[in-house]
């Protein structure tokens, strides 16, 4: 029950993120065609806004590109006009005028979904072990220098860490290929830059956790029973003290699979992650808000598996 | 019975804290010995007479391009020869600036926001919660570049930028403060919501509402003065998250604007620089070295503000 209530919520929700972002972009002064390399004449420039509808009123663009727009044909009838969000249809992108939003998410989504799924591995792999071994070995020398490099890599931008990467395995030592993106050996060196600094938050979220997970009463009474202290935290602990980490780790997957720019612009990748940036840039109204919608979409469905897992952690939380 | 510990204010406890945070204090040694230097750095220029000037102003261009680090040019030179070091460390005062200026606009806005929200309560606060809500689930990166590239033309197009060329680099400045501040206030209305939340219904205030004081007297003498340690904490890690957003930024060539540089636009010359004949390590190793001891600096004086004013045990 709670759950479906969730996944109601989230349509007007969604309605609400589409209409802010294109609010956001009308209300900006300028129009997508303002940066032509050559500047169309009057003319082709009036053709072009009659073409994407951008001579009607705000509304009437928003209701149409909802697609509940219904129109009097000549003969009088009401008829309604095709297209739309609500048929699956993202619109024509303003820039890249022979694209649809839907043919750019089509081919950018799953180049981003790949590398943003080995990233999010590659960040559980590694944070995930050592968040459990500086917790173990909390107030120990191994504690400070694994929960050191963890805030230091923490505070590494993916713009310092990609170049540095290149540069090494790449051009120096020639251990791995880049700039294209065919065999698997491309993604390690950008899924390796997307994912360290979360290998860092996810390590000291998972610490964090464990630590307090080992507070509590049943930990304390595990102990009594003279379980050694790996077994106490693998056994007992573990399982609440995942928990914190299962929350960072909704949102942080939405930005992983929604692509980087950084990343994917230093290694020429073809995501979308570039286009989040550059339809931004080019006020390019129906493909800025396809991919708000979609960064929505998947960040609401991500809290909500989040919820899910949840309650097959810990017994103890239920939904009303 | 006496206790022989004299009484000390909340802020004093804080302070022997935070004393007792050793790499917070280490970090605040090193902030402080970066800011030194950064403001001493002209006068240095300035007063080692016009060779060492000419070797490291930091727009001055030479022949020795491309030289890796050495005597004379500490973190060596980039593609016009100018010396890297001078221009890290005036590439600091943007970065730096926007930091600071921008933390303390989301302060502005985060407190008043979660503060008017948390102590009015019922419609009004639910009403401005879910907006912090909607605005979460945007990707901010998108409200950031539409905010600053149509601002950034609107600027571009003023009358005051048309009478005086040299202003546009300044407000563009002024527009990043106000841009990022914009976008990083959501977490501070949360907390100070919830602080301020748990705060109103506490015997002292519900004794100065008895006493007839209004909602304005109460926020600003009870309510703001007690979120204050939290606030602080929150600020110095807000800090580094905007000196990122910045470099970011101008690592897209949104930021400031060439000569004018900052850690991100200097990482990104470093990256066009990149070509598989040579490697020229130094343009992005440096700056990004002192970008990531700053930012590392500024976590862990914020862990040791969250230690010392004890935010997290607070109800």
């Amino acid at each position: 029950m709670y759950f479906v209530r969730r996944i109601l919520f989230a349509v007007p929700l969604l309605l609400v993120i589409s209409l802010l972002a294109f609010m956001l972009v009308k209300a900006m002064p300028g129009g997508p065609f303002d940066r032509e390399r050559a500047h169309a004449s009057p003319e082709v420039e009036r053709n072009l806004r009659a073409a994407y509808h951008l001579d009607e009123p705000g509304w009437k663009q928003y209701l149409r590109y909802l697609g509940l727009l219904w129109e009097r044909s000549p003969d009088g009838s009401l008829h309604h006009v095709s297209g739309g969000l609500l048929n699956g249809d993202f619109g024509k992108s303003t820039k890249y005028r022979n694209h649809t939003v839907n043919d750019i998410i089509a081919q950018g989504l799953p180049v981003s979904l790949l590398l943003g799924a080995v990233a999010f591995g590659f960040a559980m792999g590694l944070g995930l072990p050592i968040g459990f071994w500086t917790a173990a070995k909390r107030g120990r020398w191994e504690d400070y220098i694994g929960s050191f490099f963890t805030i230091l890599v923490v505070c590494i931008p993916a713009f310092v860490i990609a170049p540095m990467l290149i540069l090494g395995f790449a051009l120096k030592w020639r251990l791995l290929p880049v700039g294209l993106w065919e065999t698997p050996w491309h993604v390690i060196l950008p899924s390796a830059g997307l994912g360290m600094m979360f290998v860092g938050k996810i390590a000291r979220i998972f610490r964090e956790g464990m630590l307090q997970a080992a507070q509590s009463e049943f930990v304390t009474a595990a102990r009594a029973k003279g379980l050694s202290e790996y077994a106490l935290l693998l056994r007992h602990a573990v399982r609440i003290g995942v928990l914190p980490v299962v929350s960072y780790a909704g949102p942080m997957l939405a930005d992983l699979l929604t692509g980087s720019f950084v990343i994917e612009s230093i290694f020429q990748i073809p995501g979308i992650g570039v286009f989040l940036v550059n339809s931004s840039l080019n006020l390019d109204a129906p493909l800025i808000v396809g991919l708000a919608l979609l960064y929505a979409m998947l960040l609401i469905v991500l809290n909500l598996a989040v919820d899910f897992a949840y309650t097959l952690l810990d017994p103890r939380v239920k939904y009303e | 019975m006496s206790d022989a510990r004299p009484h000390l204010s909340p802020a004093q406890q804080a302070w022997r804290r935070f004393r007792r945070h050793r790499p917070a204090i280490v970090s605040a040694w090193f902030l402080a010995t970066l800011l030194l230097l950064v403001l001493l750095w002209p006068v240095c220029l300035r007063v080692l007479g016009t060779h060492f000037a000419g070797l490291h102003s930091p727009n001055q261009l030479s022949d020795a391009q491309f030289s890796p680090p050495n005597a004379a040019h500490w973190f060596g030179t980039d593609l016009h020869g100018r010396d890297v070091f001078s221009r890290v460390l005036y590439g600091a005062r943007i970065s730096l600036l926007v930091g600071v200026v921008g933390a303390l606009v989301s302060l502005v806005i985060g407190v008043l926001w979660g503060a008017i929200a948390g102590y009015t309560g019922g419609r009004t606060d639910a009403v401005m919660m879910r907006f912090v809500d909607v605005l979460y689930s945007l990707p901010t990166i998108i409200f950031v570049i539409v905010l600053l590239t149509t601002l950034g033309q609107v600027i571009k197009h003023s009358h005051w930028v048309q009478s005086s060329p040299a202003l546009e680099g300044n407000l563009r400045v002024v527009l990043l403060f106000v841009g990022l501040g914009a976008v990083s206030w959501l977490t501070m209305a949360r907390i100070v919501r919830g602080q301020v939340l748990s705060l109103r219904t506490r015997p002292f205030v519900e004794a100065s509402r008895a006493l007839g004081a209004k909602p304005h007297w109460i926020l600003a003498r009870h309510i703001i003065p007690n979120i204050f340690g939290i606030a602080i904490t929150y600020l110095a890690l807000t800090m580094p998250a905007i000196i990122l957003y910045e470099s970011f930024l101008s690592y897209l060539g949104l930021g400031v604007q060439p000569p004018m540089a900052s850690w991100g636009t200097l990482v990104a010359e470093g990256v066009t620089q990149i070509n598989p004949i040579r490697i020229y390590w130094w343009l992005i190793a440096f700056p990004g070295a002192v970008l990531v001891s700053t930012l590392l600096a500024l976590n862990f004086l914020g862990d040791g503000l969250r230690d010392a004013w004890d935010v997290k045990n607070r109800p």
